[in-house]
């Protein structure tokens, strides 16, 4: 399979990343949980999850980062290099949910040939789950 | 909390900042490997070769695999132990517990900030140094009032090249009485799908809203001096007669004025979210949305055709949708 790389010139301020839909389920909260050694009973045990006032276990932290970081490295190609990595968390992610992930070029830095993106993730429940920034370093 | 108490506590909790989490830098359990980066890799469906394809990595700029940069932080989690046991005492659990011995019990992650500065590679073992970096002074929030704690986590490899950083922001407050939605019982899987806010009905308007649930705009007209009102209201503004009827409208109108709403979004309305008042040709104003138009396409003037129509499961309401010329 051929990879590309996006080359810091032909990436403009404004420019938009296709949006992405993630649907959410049990099994992307349990496994992306554990995926990230995160073993806390409220993002694998519903009951848990209830007595904290959720309807069902919801995504933790280190899943909505790394869907974050996904989003933008697959529009990057795989030798851009993350510098920058920042989640501000809203509303919980709980299975049932559809979350669209959307971008857009907000920032180059010419010295160090690298770009922020800003993005936000909404679930089609409860809005707002996730908004920050990825940068990374193009060619 | 007196203020006097306030104050005590508030001294005891600003000798936590400069604290740190671990007695000397904490090792992560296992080295970076690659059986981890591909179940990670798996789950969030990440595709990207420089984690998971060692032919294309060696015959890339790197010459090499990297870990997600993403997963930094997981390499130093405590694992199963949490779940099992609960989370072992730390230099942040001191502080939580001061918390919640408080009766801030309350606990939100508001954000997580990480820089690079470094690639991990396979094999690289990873050092957590944490400290607890700042706690800021009482805020008050939707959630409750609290106070947010901040840590700073310095992530290096065996050989003391800083990999990158973590500041982790926490809300700490005192959680409202009541458990802040009823928990579904046990439904997994089924979410009640929020609808737009409701117009509370009340004697002087209910009679509109059960027009409207019925499929008509019917506007209020004064029995002794025939002028139309709306939004309902008991008094003729005109004659201050009490006594009236109504009419239906056709609900030709063209836009007076509007707005999209932006931010905040609202969970339950459809977005882009045009709000226009409408001139109805009976001569009353109404505001409704404009809806299967652009939204930079809308102008004021704009010739309208409203239609009562069911936009979600509980709620009925006039859309108005632009004419053809």
């Amino acid at each position: 399979m051929d990879y590309q790389t996006l080359k810091y010139a032909d990436v403009s301020v404004g420019d938009k990343l296709a949006a992405l839909d993630i649907d959410i389920s049990s099994s992307l909260i349990s496994c992306g949980a554990l995926a990230t050694r995160d073993f806390e009973p409220c993002h694998h045990v519903p009951k848990v999850a209830q007595d904290m006032g959720l309807p069902d276990v919801f995504m933790n932290i280190l899943t909505s980062q790394a869907l974050m970081a996904r989003f933008v490295t697959d529009w990057s190609g795989p030798e851009a290099v993350m510098k920058a990595l920042k989640v501000k968390l809203g509303a919980p992610n709980v299975p049932g949910m559809v979350m669209t992930v959307t971008g857009e070029v907000s920032e180059k830095d010419d010295d160090n040939r690298v770009v922020t993106v800003n993005v936000t993730g909404e679930n089609n429940i409860w809005g707002m789950h996730m908004e920050g920034s990825v940068s990374v370093q193009l060619l | 909390m007196t203020p006097e108490e306030r104050q005590a506590f508030e001294e005891e909790l600003y000798t936590f900042v400069g604290r740190p989490l671990h007695p000397e830098p904490k090792r992560s359990y296992d080295a970076v490997n690659e059986a981890m980066i591909r179940h990670w890799a798996e789950v969030m469906g990440d595709k990207n070769p420089a984690y998971t394809n060692a032919e294309w990595a060696a015959s890339s700029r790197r010459g090499e695999l990297i870990a997600p940069p993403a997963m930094m932080y997981a390499w130093n989690q405590e694992g199963y132990a949490v779940a099992a046991e609960g989370r072992p005492s730390d230099g942040l659990s001191d502080l939580v517990a001061y918390f919640d011995q408080h009766g801030f019990t309350g606990s939100l992650g508001t954000n997580v900030d990480q820089e690079f500065f470094a690639e991990a590679k396979i094999g690289d073992a990873l050092f957590e140094d944490a400290i607890i970096e700042e706690i800021s002074e009482q805020k008050v929030t939707a959630r409750g009032r609290g106070y947010f704690l901040q840590t700073l986590a310095k992530f290096t490899n065996q050989s003391g090249e800083l990999i990158g950083t973590q500041r982790f922001r926490v809300f700490k407050f005192i959680p409202p009485e009541a458990p802040p939605k009823a928990a579904a019982s046990g439904a997994s899987e089924e979410l009640e799908v929020p609808t737009r806010i409701h117009a509370p009905r009340g004697q002087d308007n209910g009679w509109w809203w059960d027009a409207c649930d019925e499929g008509k705009v019917l506007i209020q007209r004064c029995k002794n001096c025939q002028t139309l009102r709306h939004p309902p209201r008991p008094m003729c503004g005109e004659c201050q007669s009490t006594d009236w009827d109504s009419v239906q409208s056709t609900l030709d109108g063209e836009i007076f004025s509007f707005v999209e709403m932006h931010y905040p979004k609202f969970p339950g309305y459809k977005y882009p979210l045009i709000v226009a008042v409408i001139s109805l040709a009976e001569g009353t104003r109404i505001i409704s949305n404009v809806v299967g138009i652009d939204s930079q396409d809308v102008k004021i003037g704009m010739k309208v055709k409203g239609k009562v129509e069911q936009v979600d499961e509980k709620t009925m309401l006039p859309q108005f949708y632009p004419v053809e010329a």
